[in-house]
């Protein structure tokens, strides 16, 4: 490694955690991409029924947040939900 | 009642056969009677890195097939009064023997020794049910490395899953230099992404070559690697011991040096 490095990459043991971190957060929840999929369209049509969302912004992901019961972090299910019209759908 | 360790790791190569000849070996030296299962049917090595191999008429196998009584099977290590191994068969495989055996096994082994190790095979089917099936804790052993990491993570979950009591870790062959230089990740890195109680951490050391080619574990010895298991041997107990320096070097010039350090 040049000197001129240090300033420009992360040290490797750094990248070897941040990515087991992510890695972990998948394999933890026990979660593929398809299952994803159909949580996120499951919510879609609950959440449909009442307010009318816009599916485009709609994201869900999985992430590691502090626990305050037993120390350390345990994973939570995050859902960023846009709502278009507060006034349910009539058509639904 | 004797207590039941096993020790894995989900990966292999990372060093649990070491680990489980040392710790056992330890453990007598510290005058618990010990017996070591080697659980890794088709695949026996406890044999070999205990310097043991010629000496084996039955194994695991035998014992639960009731070919032999357990006594007959177990081989005494003549080097420590107290510590006894059951090796495991080569021409069989894992579905030899099922979790009940080796619970009902474990528990009869409980009534007379001190400590009952049984050394995991690598993965998490058959192999890895039979081993923890009796076990009251676990060492999970594993490397600085993504790969053995990402694998412990799995196991701790499957130890929860199977309701274990007591899940320790082993960080093993860490290089002091390489975490210096933010090649390698720390204990405390391992530590803080598994999230679990750390119990030891041993030095990658060139001695546990020697150590295993002679057959001797070097629990123990004067070796940084010698000295890491021995701690851990202690904390079992319920020792608290400091975590060894690892920078620490044997010369004379550093054992010199370390002697000013501390007045």
């Amino acid at each position: 490694m040049k000197w001129t490095d240090i300033f420009k990459k992360k040290s490797s043991s750094n990248v070897a955690k941040d990515r087991l971190k992510l890695v972990l957060v998948s394999d933890r929840a026990n979660c593929s991409p398809d299952i994803m999929d159909q949580i996120k369209n499951d919510i879609i049509n609950v959440i449909s029924k009442y307010v009318e969302i816009d599916t485009e912004g709609f994201d869900i992901k999985i992430t590691q947040v502090e626990s305050e019961e037993n120390e350390g972090t345990v994973p939570a299910l995050f859902a960023n939900i846009p709502i278009k019209d507060m006034r349910a759908p009539k058509n639904k | 009642m004797g207590e039941v360790i096993v020790v894995t790791s989900g990966k292999g190569g990372v060093g649990k056969t070491t680990t489980t000849a040392n710790v056992g070996t330890g453990l007598a030296k510290l005058d618990k009677k010990v017996v070591l299962i080697d659980t890794d049917i088709g695949l026996r090595n406890l044999d070999v890195v205990m310097g043991l191999e010629n000496r084996i008429v039955y194994n695991l196998v035998d014992v639960v097939e009731n070919n032999c009584r357990i006594r007959q099977a177990l081989i005494k290590d003549k080097r420590y009064p107290n510590l006894y191994l059951l090796p495991s068969a080569q021409t069989r495989d894992k579905s030899a023997v099922t979790p009940e055996q080796m619970k009902k096994l474990a528990d009869e082994l409980r009534e007379e020794f001190d400590y009952i190790i049984m050394d995991c095979p690598a993965g998490i089917e058959q192999g890895f049910q039979n081993a923890i099936a009796g076990a009251d804790s676990a060492l999970v052993v594993t490397t600085p490395e993504v790969s053995a990491v990402r694998d412990a993570d799995r196991i701790i979950g499957l130890l929860e899953a199977n309701e274990m009591k007591n899940t320790h870790l082993v960080v093993n062959r860490l290089r002091t230099d390489m975490v210096k230089r933010g090649d390698m990740m720390s204990s405390d890195d391992v530590v803080e992404i598994l999230a679990v109680d750390l119990i030891g951490v041993v030095p990658d050391d060139e001695n546990i070559v020697v150590a295993t080619n002679n057959g001797e574990p070097l629990v123990g010895s004067n070796s940084l690697a010698g000295q890491a298991y021995m701690n851990i041997c202690r904390r079992l107990l319920g020792e608290e011991v400091p975590l060894l320096d690892l920078n620490a070097r044997n010369g004379i010039v550093n054992k010199l040096a370390s002697l000013f350090k501390k007045n």
